[in-house]
């Protein structure tokens, strides 16, 4: 009975809503948008790119995994960049009303700048594009982790603080042995959602700069008007995210439950 | 034996709610001896636990002093051990390892086996051996409890300070714990300082019972001292004459200090003086008016 349930809940329901997006892509290619590729169509066009996915047949044509590949490296790079800076930040928010005070605005102010517009300035910053694009994805992406882990700093219960007063723990021992695994669960939140944000600036950083990766690949195809190229980006970005969203949550769910 | 461990003198503490002052507790004055156990009775809301942590230095009072063994309290310190009325038990680690956690921290010139060796000995102690490596998540109320005990017991405190240990347990477990905590007390000669509202509870387990008029401006009333046989079987404890007779001034004393206080008290913003006419109301009044005398 439950075995049923599931595959209806995970199999069919999500079936049946990919079917629905399919025909309204058909629909639309053989009504409004003759432009369009149809689905058999882009199928066609990038059947060399799925199924030999790590294929190297030159710098602009090359296996979709393997372009999501270099996108993934630079977006780690540029993740990491922030967890390592946004951490801290985040810790150090959550500990002092001061610096909440003093900080707050910037980084409300900060949020909502468009990778687009850092990207310039990193150029100009670092002359290069690899130092300007992790730049951007690490600025762009550190503030979910900030926000989120200042938060669980707030959150921690005072009784788990007044525990650690009574044994009299060292700073570094409070640090690490309750308010560092107290703030874990919202920390990864934070973590998972920098991901996604990562995830989201890369195809706009690589279609600035050119570089090798599924942004780049998408705006060379663009350029070479092969609109199925296109499509196979976009749904290469949308299930690599995925992916990463579902591993993030996976980790994520675990702390919680211990 | 007959050392003052803890003494409080004078000490009050209040509270700022918003633009108002209240006073959790007045002129609090309470001294406990070596080897004692000492019981505060006090209903919800009287400012018990503002006292344990008083006590314990998580807060500072206002007015008046608190020394421990001679010494001004002014910080908190394993030789105060606390159990928390909500275990306050780190979620993130089994069972071994809160209470790990505690020994490392006190001991830390043991080796690691001597320390781990105490460790599995205090589980032992309040019988979790076979939930060792359980998270508390995974852990009955009353077990958790039991591992907060061992917790605080593991640090040797000079005195055990049970804030409302078992409030939050159903009446069976609550049975079991307070046998097990009378019998760790009398075999570790234990000083300890409870907090609780149970009156039959504090009769128990305490030596001496101190009532807590209920707050604000809560304070000590005078001591009943307990002078009942050890080890203290509740079943025929509970019908012995003697303890039906002290129970009798322990809770009319409380329920006379709540009137006092009731007279006392003057209302936040005056109340119009109206009466319902309702004749079942009426004969209440006049009953409780005849009780009061």
């Amino acid at each position: 009975m439950s075995d049923r349930r599931f595959t209806l809940d995970w199999l069919v329901l999500p079936l049946i809503g990919m079917a629905a997006v399919v025909l309204l892509w058909v629909v639309t290619c053989s009504t409004w948008a003759p432009d369009l590729p149809t689905p058999a169509r882009t199928w066609e066009m990038s059947k060399l790119y799925v199924l030999q996915p790590f294929a190297k047949r030159g710098e602009a044509d090359q296996g979709v995994l393997r372009f999501a590949w270099y996108s993934l490296v630079l977006v780690c790079k540029g993740y990491f960049l922030a967890l390592l800076i946004g951490a801290p930040l985040g810790f150090l928010l959550g500990t002092s009303k001061l610096l909440t005070r003093i900080f707050d605005p910037i980084i409300q102010f900060l949020k909502p700048v468009s990778p687009l517009a850092w990207l310039p300035l990193g150029l100009v910053l670092f002359r290069k594009s690899e130092p300007a694009a992790l730049f951007t994805i690490a600025l762009c992406s550190m503030w979910p982790t900030v926000v989120n882990t200042a938060m669980g700093v707030r959150a921690i219960p005072q009784d788990y603080l007044n525990v650690g007063r009574v044994l009299r723990l060292s700073r570094w021992d409070m640090l690490f042995k309750i308010m560092l695994p107290a703030t874990m669960p919202y920390m990864f939140t934070g973590f998972r959602l920098s991901l996604g944000v990562a995830w989201l600036v890369i195809v706009a950083v690589e279609m600035l700069v050119g570089a090798p990766g599924v942004g780049g690949f998408l705006w060379q195809e663009y350029n070479s008007n092969i609109p199925e190229h296109i499509i196979l980006c976009i749904l290469t970005i949308g299930v690599v995210g995925f992916v990463l969203d579902r591993l993030m949550s996976m980790v994520e769910n675990r702390l919680k439950a211990a | 034996m007959d050392e003052h461990l803890l003494v409080m003198r004078g000490v009050s503490k209040e509270f700022v709610q918003g633009d108002r002052r209240v006073e959790v507790l007045a002129d609090i004055n309470l001294t406990i001896h070596t080897g004692e156990f000492v019981a505060i009775v006090g209903s919800s809301g009287s400012g018990k636990s503002t006292l344990v942590s008083l006590i314990t230095g998580l807060q500072k009072p206002d007015t008046g002093t608190v020394e421990f063994a001679g010494k001004r309290v002014t910080e908190p310190g394993p030789e105060r051990g606390v159990v928390f009325q909500n275990y306050s038990l780190l979620p993130w680690l089994t069972v071994t390892d809160n209470i790990a956690l505690a020994v490392n921290s006190v001991f830390p010139q043991w080796s690691k086996a001597e320390r781990r060796k105490y460790v599995d000995g205090f589980i032992q102690m309040v019988n979790l051996s076979h939930a060792a490596h359980k998270r508390p998540s995974e852990l009955s109320g009353g077990m958790r409890q039991r591992v907060s005990l061992a917790r605080t017991l593991a640090m040797k405190p000079k005195l055990l300070l049970l804030d409302e240990p078992l409030s939050a347990l159903d009446a069976l477990t609550r049975a079991v714990l307070q046998q097990e905590i009378a019998r760790i007390c009398s075999d570790e000669r234990i000083t300890a300082l409870m907090i609780t509202n149970d009156i039959d509870e504090a009769l128990l387990l305490a030596d001496r019972v101190i009532p807590l008029t209920p707050g604000p401006n809560a304070t000590l009333g005078p001591s009943f001292v307990v002078d009942l046989p050890r080890p203290r079987d509740p079943e025929v404890l509970f019908h012995s004459n003697e303890f039906r007779e002290l129970r009798a001034r322990v809770t009319t004393h409380l329920l006379e200090m709540r009137q006092t206080t009731r007279a006392s008290a003057k209302p936040a913003r005056p109340l119009p003086d109206v009466l319902p006419r309702h004749d079942l109301r009426r004969s209440l009044i006049r009953t409780s008016s005849k009780l009061d005398g």
